[in-house]
Formats: C-alpha cells, sequence, structure tokens
C-alpha cells in the first residue's frame, strides 16, 4: 500500500489498473476526462496490459465494451452528462446481456443551459436501465467502490454493469490522501476475470440478443430484476471481504447519530461530507440530529433506510438532482421504503446543489430549521423546498411560486 | 488458392427455417458470404432485416449478435480489441452485416470510427436500398424515382428526390478514409463476390463489401426474379462492380462493356412503374445519363491505376 495525494480522476484510473481491466474504451468529456488520459498513460508506459479504443462518440464507447464484454473482456469505460446520456440506449443492452461493465461517473448537470459543474441528474437519468449505481463521498472511496463494484458484479448471482459516480469538480478534480493499495492485495481480493456467463467464442456458437415475444420479455425482466435484488447480498459479502484485505468497510448505506436523532438528513455523494460536518455541529449545540447517506442507489437500501429513520419524527431528502415538475429523484424511492412501516416519519425534500452550487452549512441549517417547524404537524406545509434557491434573482426574473 | 465454385463448401452457414421473404437477395448475399467465412466467424448483425431472417427462426452455425440499429461497427470495434487483449484474435474472421439505412445513414459514424481507427473486420452492406424491415422506407442508398412509404408518389412527387449523382456512395465514401480494401458486389456474379470475401476478410485491417441485394416486396418484382433483377443491374451500369485498393487503385471487376440501356432495369420492378407514364417520360433519359457518366468516371478512376 502507498499513500498518494491524488484527485478523483486518477483515484478511479488508479483503480483500473489494478483491477488490471482487458479494454477501455471511452471518449473525452469534462470533468471525467483524465480519467482516461491517465488511463492512456498507463497503457503507453506499459503499466497496464490492455487495448484502449480511443472511439469516436459516447454511443460507440459503451458499444466497444458490450462488443468487448461479449468475446469475455474485463471491460471498463468513464463518462460524463451529455456522453451519458448519448449512450442511453446501449445501457440497456448492456444490462439486458447481462455484461460486468464497470463505468465511473463524474457527475455532471446537462444542458440547456450548458453547464459542465456537479449535479446528479445524469446518472440519475440512468436510474432504470438496469445498472447497478454507487455513489462516493470521497477519492478514497471512489477508488474502492470500483473494486467493489468488480468483485460484486462479475458474481454469476449478479451479472450486470454498474456505475460508480463521482461528483464532478468536487471529487474529480480535488487532490486527497489515498491509499493505493498492492497489485498483489488486490489480485486475492479480485481475481483475474474468467467469466461465468456465456461469450462470443467460435468453439462454443451461441447467438446474442435475439428476439423476445411476449410470452418471454417480461420473464427476461423480471430475472434481471431479483438479479439486481440480489446484488444487495453480494454486495454486502465484497464489502466485507473489503474490508478485511483492507481495513475500511462499506455498507449500502452509512448512518451516523440516527440511534436517538429526531431529524435526520439523508443525501448521497460528496455533499455528505459537509452534512457530516452539519449535523456534528448541531449536535454539539444539543441538537438531536443524524445522517444517512446513501451509498447504494441501485440496488435501492430499501430496508436499510427504513431501519435507520424509522424512529425518527422528519426526515429531509438532499436531491441534487430534479424530475422537472415532481421534485427529487431520491425523494419518492426514499417515501417508497416508509410506507409500509407503522409508524414513520414526516418527510421532507430538499432541492440542493444543482449545476454545481455548492452545498454549504447554512443551507443545511436552512433544511433543518424547516425540519424542526414541521415536527408534530400531521402532513408538510410545504414538500419540496429549495433552501438554496437565490430569491432576489428569482425574483427579479419575475419567478414567483 | 481462390475458391471456384467446385471447390466452394456445401456445408450451409444460414439454417433453414429463416423468416426471410421468399428470394430475398439479402439471404442470398449472406449465403453465399458465410460459405467462404466458415465456421471461425464471429458476426455483427444491425438491426434490420438479417437480424430477424436469423433471430427469429434457425440461426447460423457460429456466434452471431444482434446489435442495435446502428452500433455494429462500434461493437465489432470492442471486440477486435477484446479479443486482441486475450490473445484470442488471430484465425477469427469478426464481421458485420448490416443494411443500407444502418450503414449509410444510422450507422455512418460508428462505421466511419471504426474504419478510421484500423480495427480488423469486414463489414458487408447488404443494399437493399431502404428501410425494409420496418416496412419499405427511404434510405441514403434509395435511388432516385423510388416509391417508398416515406417517398410516396402523387402530386408533384415522384418518388425519391435526391438526384441519382448525389446518393452516398459507401465505397468512395471509406476509399475516402484509406480503407485497405473496398468493393461493390452482385449475388449475380457469385465468384467475384466470394473472391471478395475471401480476399477481404484477409487484410489486416478494415475492408467493406457493398453487395446490391434485390428485395421482392419493398422493389416490387416476383420473387423468382431477385437473380434477373441483381443481374441486370450490372449489366445496366445501374451498379457498378469495382473494388478499390487503400483507398486509391480502383479497378472495375465486372466490365460489361455491351451494356443494356437502364430502361431494361427499371421497368422490372414496382418501384419505379410511375415512371412510365407519360408525364415522367424525361425521368429515365435523366437516371441514363447519370448512370452513364457515373460509369465514365468510374473508368478514369481505374484508368489511373494503370497510368
Ligand atoms: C435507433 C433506432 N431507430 C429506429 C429503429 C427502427 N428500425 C429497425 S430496422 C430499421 C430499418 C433497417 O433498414 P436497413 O438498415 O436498410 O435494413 P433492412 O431492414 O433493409 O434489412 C429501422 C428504421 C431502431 N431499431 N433503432
Ligand atoms: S423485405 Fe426484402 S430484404 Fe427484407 S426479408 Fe423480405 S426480401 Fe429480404
Amino acid at each position: 500500500m502507498s499513500r498518494q495525494y491524488i484527485s478523483g480522476c486518477c483515484a478511479v484510473a488508479e483503480a483500473a489498473r489494478l483491477a488490471e481491466v482487458n479494454v477501455v474504451a471511452a471518449y473525452p468529456i469534462t470533468p471525467q476526462t483524465s480519467i482516461v488520459e491517465y488511463l492512456a498513460n498507463y497503457v503507453a508506459k506499459g503499466e497496464l496490459k490492455a487495448e484502449m479504443i480511443p472511439v469516436e462518440s459516447e454511443h460507440s464507447a459503451m458499444s466497444a465494451c458490450i462488443g468487448a464484454a461479449c468475446v469475455g473482456a474485463r471491460t471498463f469505460t468513464a463518462s460524463s452528462s451529455q456522453g451519458l446520456a448519448l449512450m442511453h440506449e446501449c445501457l440497456f443492452m448492456a444490462a439486458g446481456l447481462r455484461l460486468p461493465i464497470v463505468m465511473a461517473i463524474a457527475n455532471r448537470a446537462l444542458a440547456a443551459p450548458v453547464s459542465i459543474f456537479c449535479d446528479h441528474q445524469d446518472s440519475l437519468a440512468q436510474r432504470d436501465t438496469g445498472w447497478l449505481q454507487f455513489y462516493v463521498e470521497n477519492c478514497q472511496e471512489a477508488l474502492d467502490t470500483i473494486l467493489i463494484a468488480y468483485r460484486t458484479i462479475e458474481d454469476e448471482r449478479v451479472l450486470l454493469p454498474a456505475m460508480v459516480c463521482l461528483d464532478g469538480f468536487f471529487l474529480s478534480h480535488i487532490s486527497e490522501p489515498v491509499d493505493v493499495p498492492e497489485a498483489e492485495q488486490v489480485k486475492r481480493f479480485l481475481p483475474a476475470h474468467s467469466p461465468k456467463y456465456p461469450i462470443l467464442d467460435v468453439n462454443n456458437p451461441g447467438i446474442f440478443n435475439v428476439m423476445a415475444f411476449p410470452d418471454t420479455y417480461e420473464e427476461f425482466s423480471y430475472d434481471r430484476h431479483v438479479s439486481m435484488l440480489r446484488a444487495r447480498e453480494v454486495l454486502r459479502e465484497s464489502m466485507a471481504d473489503f474490508a478485511r484485505l483492507f481495513g475500511r468497510s462499506y455498507d449500502l448505506i452509512e448512518t451516523y447519530g440516527c440511534e436517538d436523532a429526531e431529524l435526520i438528513l439523508l443525501g448521497m455523494g460528496s455533499m455528505m461530507g459537509t452534512v457530516r460536518t452539519a449535523v456534528r455541529l448541531l449536535r454539539e449545540e444539543g441538537e438531536k440530529v443524524g445522517l444517512v447517506k446513501i451509498k447504494s442507489y441501485r440496488p435501492f437500501p430499501t430496508q436499510e433506510v427504513a431501519a435507520a429513520v424509522q424512529k425518527t419524527a422528519v426526515i429531509g431528502v438532499l436531491d441534487r438532482g430534479l424530475s422537472t415538475g415532481l421534485g427529487g429523484i431520491i425523494y419518492p424511492e426514499v417515501l417508497k421504503s416508509l410506507y409500509h412501516l407503522t409508524t414513520r416519519p414526516l418527510a421532507l425534500n430538499f432541492i440542493v446543489g444543482l449545476g454545481g452550487r455548492d452545498v454549504t452549512i447554512p443551507i443545511l441549517q436552512r433544511a433543518v430549521q424547516e425540519m424542526k417547524q414541521a415536527i408534530g404537524a400531521s402532513r408538510p406545509k410545504r414538500e419540496t423546498i429549495w433552501p438554496g434557491a437565490d430569491r432576489a434573482l428569482l425574483q427579479a426574473w419575475g419567478i414567483k411560486d | 488458392m481462390a475458391t471456384t465454385l467446385k471447390t466452394l463448401t456445401d456445408e450451409e452457414f444460414v439454417a433453414p427455417g429463416r423468416a426471410g421473404c421468399n428470394g430475398c437477395g439479402a439471404v442470398i448475399a449472406a449465403r453465399m458470404a458465410t460459405k467462404v467465412l466458415g465456421r471461425n466467424t464471429l458476426m455483427a448483425n444491425a438491426t434490420g432485416c438479417m437480424c430477424v431472417n436469423y433471430g427469429y427462426a434457425g440461426a447460423p452455425k457460429f456466434p452471431f449478435i444482434h446489435t442495435l440499429f446502428e452500433n455494429a461497427a462500434a461493437i465489432i470495434s470492442g471486440m477486435d480489441a477484446g479479443l486482441r487483449s486475450l490473445h484470442k484474435r488471430d484465425d477469427v474472421n469478426l464481421v458485420v452485416l448490416a443494411g443500407d439505412g444502418g450503414t449509410t445513414d444510422i450507422g455512418l459514424q460508428a462505421l466511419s470510427g471504426a474504419v478510421e481507427r484500423g480495427h480488423r473486420f469486414l463489414y458487408i452492406c447488404y443494399d437493399n436500398e431502404g428501410y425494409m424491415n420496418t416496412g419499405v422506407q427511404r434510405s441514403g442508398a434509395t435511388p432516385y424515382g423510388a416509391k417508398t412509404t416515406t417517398t410516396p408518389v402523387g402530386g408533384d412527387r415522384l418518388g425519391e428526390p435526391r438526384p441519382l449523382e448525389r446518393r452516398k456512395d459507401m465505397v468512395r465514401l471509406l476509399a475516402a478514409h484509406g480503407i485497405p480494401y473496398a468493393a461493390t458486389a452482385s449475388i449475380a456474379h457469385p465468384l467475384d463476390y466470394i473472391r471478395k470475401v475471401e480476399r477481404a476478410i484477409a487484410i489486416d485491417g478494415s475492408s467493406y463489401i457493398h453487395v446490391l441485394s434485390p428485395c421482392s416486396p419493398g422493389w416490387g418484382f416476383a420473387e423468382n426474379m431477385t437473380i434477373k433483377i441483381a443481374r441486370l443491374a450490372v449489366e445496366t451500369h445501374f451498379f457498378p462492380i469495382y473494388e478499390v485498393e487503400d483507398g486509391r487503385w480502383y479497378r472495375l471487376t465486372i466490365k460489361a462493356e455491351r451494356k443494356k440501356a437502364v430502361e431494361e432495369y427499371l421497368r422490372l420492378q414496382g418501384r419505379f412503374s410511375h415512371l412510365f407514364s407519360e408525364r415522367y417520360r424525361d425521368e429515365i433519359a435523366r437516371i441514363q445519363a447519370e448512370v452513364d457518366a457515373n460509369w465514365a468516371y468510374l473508368k478514369q478512376l481505374a484508368a489511373l491505376r494503370a497510368g
């Protein structure tokens, strides 16, 4: 192991190098580009023995990954925002063919208006494509999660592709001290890829992606669905093994201060560092506040979330993405997790940090204020709240809500 | 040694029970090519009639993937890289089979990228001059004046309005990429076609074959006329048969100097029947002129080699 001061992009590339991926196919887009640049360098220097395919688009990047995974190669790519949106069609194909491809996403907002800054909209819009989705809080977690992802999805109980999402700029371009494990140690956790799924092979001919008629399509979908649900237990096993070997433990969710909390803030990504600080400060002032960080967004940790927040009075879901006309994207999923509980907390939805806006302690304090006012109410006065929105600017634009 | 019809294998790689229309030119094109390609083939087939022909009933004897409509060339790029990285690339023929829609239109970018990067694969475009799988719509390969469901005839419209000389010419387009080998072929000239396939798969790089594949329901002719129509396309110079090496050196491989009038070719096909009404009489002369000009131009290109 060596401790290095590296960016999120570099940590991700290190992970792909340590995973000894066979094929990388990717296309540049800010803020993901450096991941591919690092990998190209490793390949050029012979530190990674992989084929790099400098494709002409993200649609082709994902397609090339599909082709490579179909012949049994361990395959990696990375993208962001517009690029990920362009891949959309191919994401379904990768999941439907049950190919264990790992893709890093440097989360970024989508045009219009143009933004290169952090927003979870890009990957959340791919929610239903059949990919596992992990969101990380720091550069170390980015590296570790790539390794955990390969280990989990190559397991024959899962066989689905996975996205590891790190916040654009906040993580992709910020350097932190990261423990980079030794290759030998990683090999023990993640042995060389030997596909436990049918591959395109001239010695064993098969036909891929045939037409499924109404008498089978539903069953294919069901099978994919239960594999995703099963991924929870496989993930837990991988994470436990990872902790044993590397001393860093992860879970589908992470909680802090939830045991006695009256108020719980729930969210994902790099802002959870700030949320942790805010919660600590509030607790020092005697407020009973807790935190739930979603690490695995797909499979969604329904039971874990329910168990963590069941006894609290109010939970505030922080959404760094917007389902226009509805509100946050994680919020309805949290409500689903709570609906069947006999006693459940009141839930508020906070839209924060869109298009790279900092999620600051004052914004979080405002959210907590709203939550406190809701204690004891039978239903929230306002359900979707924008605690970081610039009221003066909205007024100047003549926008009323 | 080059294959002859005598040495060509009796084995079939396009399974009986396939779901194509009777007399489907594309199935004939696939049948001939696969007899040369053999079992050591991985085929990526873009969405279109041929994936239905393989996928619904019957199956090829080699591994096969039905890709999306536009990404067959990108998927084959991944297979090329994947096999290389696993040291399994030798002795495997990577082949794309795609329609003219999946090639000239929606799949053009992926094909251009794959060829430019120099992946080793053969791309066979079976050109039935339209989107047939979705019920005969026009494509970038539909000829001038042809009636399709999106270029109907009536009012001021005589069918496909884009002139013949501006139809996307895939072979010349890929020649401009410097592709090591590109050719047109006809199912009415099986030896020429088969030898081109043989030559193409021996190349350590990208190669492309554009094979005209008459389509009985789409073009409007009786299902026993497929080969006759394919032959007439060559004899009238409507579809010249040639090859290009290294993107530069053109060679007409079927000369057909004693050519027939284009009218003979058009007359047999329902999609051109309106051109024979009084109203459109001049159009046939216009098509003839464009076909002649194209032939003359190709001959000039072919002469460059000799010079
Ligand atoms: C992205 C996308 N758009 C549209 C379609 C619908 N579609 C399927 S096949 C096809 C036409 C195929 O035409 P061509 O490539 O010429 O092959 P052919 O059907 O003639 O064999 C179309 C439009 C699709 N499958 N995917
Ligand atoms: S519609 Fe045309 S191309 Fe398609 S299967 Fe029938 S004959 Fe062949």
